[in-house]
């Protein structure tokens, strides 16, 4: 209850409007609103924003269960999660190899859970209270196939490349922290080759 | 300054001439395959029977040239190769420098120089490239692109299996319009990366299962265009920039620009497409980054013209604003 009225009375600090959704960020917490996209067709819209709603909720709660730090949850409501809000720094402005040895040691941890994060990217973590937070479960999804998580990590090693001239150390540290990881070495061999096939099927059509 | 440019990276064959202020010429002559795709061979044949009379053609309009630009890659390795030669014998004839460019570069630069578009977030749709682009410093980064098939070869693949005729995309479109029931189809979105082939799959059994044509296309389009939407919006947001500029074949299907125009309005950014002749392969783009690079000190020896199938944006210098 008093949680409701605080929110009553609060405007947002920030409002940040992704590709995906909204986010509200308030002094301490934070609404995800997956918002009407015009641009989509009703059907395909309604479908999207439900089943992206429940799924990372379900994920984000699940996530913490295998000790990734993740907000708190307040409250789901149709299209819209409340959440903790976390205060800290975006992992991008203060990304190091030690940082990214870490993030290493959590994908790890999801990928045994069968948690696909869908969206690793330094710019949906958050540094705290020592510790990395996952804040986005956006695109998450549960999936045990070595495929679904070469691709996960394909998309973290692509976005280091877009983001820091110095990526290769950085992915060298992030897979001695995924390491930990029991499948690690057949997932690492799939993210290369996942890498190498959008150009090689370029290739073949090419060459035929 | 004049430049002209050959682009044959595919089944288009087209030759442009550019000045600094604006598109003097095009000339297209491109190989339409008689059924079933593209035939990589059919269409260097095509084009080396028909480079000759096309060049011909054009230099009998325009009074002179100073730079002769093609397109190095990334293509199919037979068509570029006929272009390379047709650029080299050109260059030498004469007596004029010879600059080879990058195909996918070239869209995004007529791009933003026919448009006024600043620091965009660009989407490149064609058959075989599907990717979002944007500038970082020196260079153009891909941020997202398609995990298997580019939605130009997408789409012509279901279109070939409905029984439509080459090219694909526009009958899909037609069909589309008149479509009224939408079917799920699997939205395939990781990160910015994205994926069709599963999509192009699952639209086959729609219509093994006596889904109408029309809907399949409706279906079809919804979906794809709206994961290409997404992903354009997410680069947008993740990167803070507020143009998007659409580029490539693909970009001339007007309910993709109206699902992008709708997206940006929406994040109050700015939506930018060049001119239809533009959109798809040109021999003008060609010239038109052959005529920019050239002014910024670039020039292809004859020894570094070789093809480059797999030539990716990421690797070319960008000097110039």
């Amino acid at each position: 209850m008093q949680q409701k009225r605080r929110k009553q009375q609060q405007k947002p600090e920030k409002i940040y409007l992704g590709g995906e959704a909204e986010v509200r960020i308030y002094a301490d917490y934070v609404e995800k609103i997956r918002r009407e996209k015009k641009y989509r067709i009703t059907e395909l819209d309604k479908i999207l924003r439900e089943n992206r709603t429940r799924s990372e909720a379900r994920i984000i709660s699940a996530a913490r269960k295998v000790g990734v730090p993740t907000p708190l949850i307040f409250d789901v409501e149709g299209e819209k999660i409340t959440m903790e809000r976390i205060k800290g720094e975006p992992l991008r402005e203060i990304m190091n190899e030690e940082l990214s040895r870490k993030l290493g040691q959590l994908v790890a941890r999801l990928h045994d859970a069968r948690i696909i994060h869908g969206d690793i990217t330094p710019m949906n973590l958050i540094y705290s209270d020592g510790k990395i937070f996952f804040i986005d479960f956006g695109l998450s999804f549960y999936d045990n196939r070595i495929e679904s998580k070469g691709v996960d990590l394909h998309i973290y090693f692509e976005s280091l490349k877009a983001y820091f001239d110095d990526w290769r150390r950085l992915k060298e540290a992030f897979i001695s922290g995924y390491s930990s990881y029991s499948k690690a070495e057949e997932v690492l061999k799939r993210a290369e080759e996942i890498e190498a096939r959008g150009r090689y099927v370029e290739r073949r059509l090419r060459n035929a | 300054m004049i430049s002209l440019g050959i682009e044959g990276t595919a089944w288009s064959l087209s030759v442009g001439v550019v000045d600094e202020d604006e598109v003097l010429l095009i000339e297209n002559d491109p190989y339409i395959p008689k059924e079933g795709g593209i035939h990589p061979r059919e269409a260097a044949q095509h084009h080396s029977e028909r480079i000759g009379p096309l060049i011909k053609s054009v230099l009998s309009k325009v009074d002179k040239v100073d730079v002769v630009s093609f397109s190095q890659g990334p293509g199919m390795g037979p068509c570029l190769r006929i272009v390379a030669t047709a650029a080299r014998v050109l260059s030498l004839k004469l007596g004029k420098p010879l600059v080879g460019v990058n195909h996918c570069l070239a869209h995004l630069e007529v791009g933003r120089w026919k448009t006024g578009a600043k620091n965009p977030v660009t989407l490149y749709v064609s058959g075989g490239n599907s990717q979002v682009i944007a500038r970082r410093g020196k260079r153009y980064r891909v941020f997202g692109e398609t995990l298997d098939i580019g939605i130009g070869n997408a789409l012509d693949k279901l279109a070939r299996y409905m029984g439509l005729k080459h090219p694909g995309g526009p009958r899909i479109e037609e069909l589309a319009k008149r479509g009224k029931k939408y079917h799920e189809l699997p939205y395939v979105v990781k990160g910015m990366d994205f994926s069709f082939s599963g999509m192009v799959t699952a639209a086959q059994k729609l219509y093994d299962d006596g889904v109408s044509k029309e809907d399949v296309a409706f279906s079809f389009q919804e979906t794809a265009f709206a994961m290409l939407a997404e992903v354009s919006e997410r680069a947008m947001a993740y990167l803070d920039r507020d143009e998007l500029l659409l580029v490539g074949g693909v970009g001339a299907n007007s309910r993709l620009a109206e699902m992008l125009k709708v997206m940006c309005k929406e994040r109050n950014a700015k939506f930018y497409s060049p001119p239809k002749e533009l959109m798809g392969d040109n021999g003008a783009m060609i010239a038109y980054l052959g005529l920019l690079m050239f002014k910024h000190g670039y020039e292809t020896r004859l020894e570094n013209s070789t093809v480059k199938p797999d030539f990716r944006i990421e690797e070319v210098d960008v000097s110039w604003d």
